[in-house]
């Protein structure tokens, strides 16, 4: 994230509201600034993520996946996506290289082929892997990537809530608008609403098991993604997190996708 | 020291205990519906395949390894029935070097409709005439990272000759290629060393590749000769050449636009040839999640009639749906219209997941309206259609 521009929003919104009153939409960006300052400086983290699709009639499907994230200054994160399940694709791996506003460079290895091949970032509002996420939810989260507004405050199970809209700013989004429910001590997502083109209510999210990591950052071990329209759902656990493993810019070069394991 | 190829990769699995072991089992079934061409040519076949992998690491990922070994059995078609090394590496990974030792598969290129800068592996022939399927190349292969770009240094020992069909196969040449006869113009024949430079860079939403390689042609000229038994044959002779090329894609919103093209010089002759076109998407169509990506190639190849590739003036239309389902359906089609000759020829690929370890995979190919003159000739009776299904672990 950028750092400068952050200090500068700050700046800014100290300035305003010792002007004037604050409105809503001030409100709602500083929580978001907040909320990033309040992320940055995990260096680079690794996790495992198992997803469990639910389709109408319950059935379940399961993806595995390794995602190794860094940090980058003055940019969006850079993030290594490995796929161990379902077994026909295992060995896949996508590169995401995030810009914020800008589009995103994306690449994806497929071992069948040998190939690395750049892809479009385009398909911001497409599903991951057949899930209820889309390829904008799982994205790095900048803070320029949407406007807010605040709403009000509300306790959200154990602790008490910030409820923002956001609306997001990049091209292409299959979202008029959010709701984010973000805890007032943490800045946790506890949950989110995602309501679609139409402005009809699409997906909720929830979050839950939070850990803290390096005394600071919060992480949820498990995060459910219903879709109201298509009665499917699709449930992430986290596990293995790590902090500061010591991950370079090597480790996300686009030309190293070959590289085995 | 000598080792036979099992004892050396029992010793691979054995010497780390962090081998991961991955691969697929598939069942293929093959069917002609037209009577073939020539005498011997089968009308159906089934096969069976097993791509095991193995891969593991030393000294905290800075050493890695891994072997990928391809095996088909085919009881009809003995040019199919074969055993491959896919792979047999050693990788170490020295800062912005990576040194790469052994046997390996390895991609260039970016169009779709063929791949005419993919120099370094030979085709593995008989395993598709898309050509996506390659032959293990011995290698010597250093990566270099720099800020202006990534250069590939190749040193490639050991020359594979490519797979044809045997008489019972079908889309080959009315005459059999005597792979026992190949010939070659170097007078190192298959030891010949060949050598590859390629650099290649990303500037924003431009990529970018460039490479010379200079050694033994991977594409035999097929020579009229004649076999043991004084009966015609095809003989394989491979020349030496020297190529350069550039491959290039550009993103710009929902188009992807992408060329290569190479410039080819050899004993026999020196001529140039490219493809390119683009890749339009449509996102999400009729309110779906469904993806549909409209593809359109052009392939030229200046040599003279006779002379030239299947793809010399040929239009590649095609379109590829991906379903983005749980079962990562996807269909692409195309048709392959030759402009001189007016030939046609339709393919269709389709393949989803079943459970977790399933894939199935349909494929349908035919040939229209094709010109005697034409090479596609040979291969006017063999539409086919193939049906896949593998098991992964």
């Amino acid at each position: 994230m950028n750092k400068f521009k952050s200090i500068l929003i700050v700046t800014m919104l100290i300035a305003s509201s010792t002007a004037m009153a604050q409105t809503a939409e001030e409100k709602g960006l500083e929580i978001a600034v907040a909320a990033d300052a309040y992320d940055q400086g995990f260096v680079d983290f690794t996790a495992d993520m198992r997803m469990i699709l639910k389709n109408k009639s319950g059935e379940t499907s399961t993806r595995i996946i390794r995602i190794n994230t860094l940090e980058v200054e003055d940019d969006g994160d850079k993030s290594l996506s490995i796929f161990d399940e379902p077994a026909d694709v295992k060995g896949t791996k996508m590169l995401t290289y995030s810009h914020g506003l800008e589009p995103d460079d994306q690449w994806l290895y497929l071992p069948a082929l040998k190939k690395v091949k750049r892809i479009s970032s385009r398909n911001k509002s497409g599903p991951f892997m057949g899930s209820t996420y889309a390829f904008e939810d799982l994205g790095s989260q900048e803070v320029e990537k949407y406007t807010y507004k605040y709403l009000r405050n509300e306790p959200c199970g154990e602790w008490e809530c910030y409820v923002v809209e956001r609306y997001p700013a990049y091209k292409h989004s299959g979202y008029t608008r959010q709701v984010a429910w973000i805890d007032t001590e943490g800045y946790r997502l506890v949950k989110a609403e995602f309501y679609d083109r139409k402005k009809a209510l699409l997906k909720t999210m929830e979050s839950s098991e939070f850990q803290q990591y390096l005394g600071r950052y919060w992480r949820p071990g498990k995060m459910n993604m219903v879709n109201h329209q298509t009665g499917k759902s699709t449930l992430l656990e986290w596990n293995n997190y790590q902090f500061k493993t010591g991950l370079t810019e090597r480790d996300f070069r686009s030309q190293s996708l070959k590289r085995s394991q | 020291m000598r080792r036979s190829l099992p004892s050396l990769l029992l010793l691979l699995v054995a010497s780390t205990a962090v081998a991961d072991f991955s691969g697929n089992i598939a069942v293929e079934g093959l069917y002609f519906p037209e009577s073939a061409q020539f005498d011997e040519q089968m009308d159906d076949n089934l096969t069976a395949s097993f791509e095991p992998r193995w891969d593991g690491e030393w000294n905290d990922g800075d050493d890695l390894w891994s072997v990928e070994l391809f095996i088909r059995a085919d009881n009809k078609d003995a040019g199919r029935e074969h055993a491959d090394i896919r792979e047999l590496l050693w990788l170490h990974i020295d800062g912005d070097n990576e040194w790469r030792v052994g046997i390996n598969t390895m991609f260039w290129g970016v169009t779709e409709s063929q791949h005419l800068v993919d120099v370094i592996n030979q085709v593995d022939l008989v395993e598709g005439n898309d050509r996506e399927e390659k032959l293990g190349q011995p290698m010597i292969h250093l990566k270099r990272y720099e800020d202006w770009g990534v250069i590939d240094v190749l040193i490639l020992p050991g020359f594979r000759e490519r797979t044809f069909q045997e008489a019972e196969g079908r889309l080959r040449p009315p005459l059999m290629v005597d792979t026992d006869a190949a010939e070659y113009e170097s007078s190192d024949e298959g030891q010949h060393v060949d050598f590859a430079l390629r650099f290649s860079q990303t500037y924003g939403d431009l990529d970018l590749g460039l490479h010379v390689f200079d050694g033994t042609n991977r594409d035999p000229l097929l020579l009229a000769g004649t076999d043991n038994n004084g009966d015609p044959v095809l003989i394989p002779f491979y020349e030496q050449m020297t190529q350069v090329g550039l491959d290039t894609q550009w993103i710009v919103e929902d188009w992807i636009w992408r060329l290569e093209y190479i410039y080819r010089d050899a004993t026999s002759n020196h001529y140039s040839a490219w493809t390119g076109g683009f890749e339009y998407t449509f996102y999400g169509i009729f309110e779906s999640v469904t993806d549909l990506g409209a593809i359109v190639e052009y392939s030229h190849d200046d040599r003279p009639e006779g002379e030239r590739s299947a793809l010399d003036r040929d239009v590649f239309v095609g379109s590829r749906f991906a379903f983005n389902d749980e079962q990562s359906s996807e269909i692409l089609a195309g048709f392959i219209i030759d402009t001189n000759f007016h030939s046609r020829s339709f393919r269709v690929e389709a393949s989803r997941r079943f459970g977790d370890s399933w894939k199935g995979t349909l494929e349908l190919q035919t040939f229209e309206n094709v010109d005697s003159e034409d090479l596609l000739a040979a291969f006017e009776n063999d539409d086919y259609l193939l049906m896949e299904m593998a098991y992964f672990f």
